[in-house]
């Protein structure tokens, strides 16, 4: 069993019926909030991947300082889009803070964040996975990409 | 510098500091583990994501 690093294709379907919003602007939405997106780790036995289409406890670390569900991911930066030619383009996303887990205990191995949408039932965005990791007493911090065309965490690119 | 361990705040000085990290095209990764005799009593660690692992690429067809 292992975790596969995929944006979550029920995710994909989700964008086109406006589930998800991303953005304080988005006329789509009768709030001119977000919504609230958070973190959850996963064990390294745990076996999340593309099929995955909510947040679920199953597979997910448990241990001193870490609530269930993860953290709330800090979203000050709305969406954004360019094209990068006459018929293909890139939009693009990145949470605009680092993902911190403080003072937490993890002692059984991680190695996957599932980003899921805590505002709509707790649907999945996408799945990544990193080194496997242990806590002790300590803290664990995702620090994200830069938030450009070629490096953003979350991408959709035309072809 | 007093760290945080399993066993109370206790003073850097007083435990065996090791650190590594991992390197490659996704990540870059420090963690800091703090011992005490032949016991682990910290360890955090850093995870900077480099880029998005994947991109969703949409085609559009009509017809």
């Amino acid at each position: 069993m292992a975790n596969t690093q995929s944006m979550c294709t029920s995710f994909l379907g989700e964008l086109l019926s406006a589930t998800h919003n991303f953005s304080s602007a988005n006329p789509a939405h009768t709030a001119s909030t977000p919504d609230t997106f958070k973190a959850a780790l996963y064990l390294a036995s745990a076996t999340l991947n593309a099929s995955t289409t909510a947040y679920s406890a199953t597979g997910e670390v448990t241990g001193t300082g870490y609530s269930a569900g993860g953290v709330t991911i800090t979203n000050g930066t709305n969406p954004a889009s360019t094209n990068s030619s006459a018929t293909a383009g890139v939009g693009y996303w990145t949470p605009s803070a680092s993902i911190t887990y403080t003072g937490v205990t993890l002692t059984t191995a991680f190695d996957t964040m599932l980003m899921y949408n805590s505002s709509q039932s707790n649907k999945a965005v996408a799945v990544y996975t990193f080194g496997s990791q242990t806590i002790t007493s300590g803290n664990f911090t995702l620090t994200m990409p830069s938030n450009t065309t070629t490096t953003a965490l979350v991408r959709l690119s035309t072809t | 510098m007093i760290i945080t361990t399993t066993k109370g705040d206790i003073d850097e000085s007083l435990l065996s500091k090791r650190e590594g990290s991992i390197d490659n095209e996704n990540e870059y990764t420090t963690w800091i583990e703090y011992w005490l005799d032949d016991e682990l009593v910290h360890r955090s660690a850093h995870v900077s994501l480099k880029k998005s692992p994947f991109t969703d690429l949409i085609g559009a067809t009509l017809g």
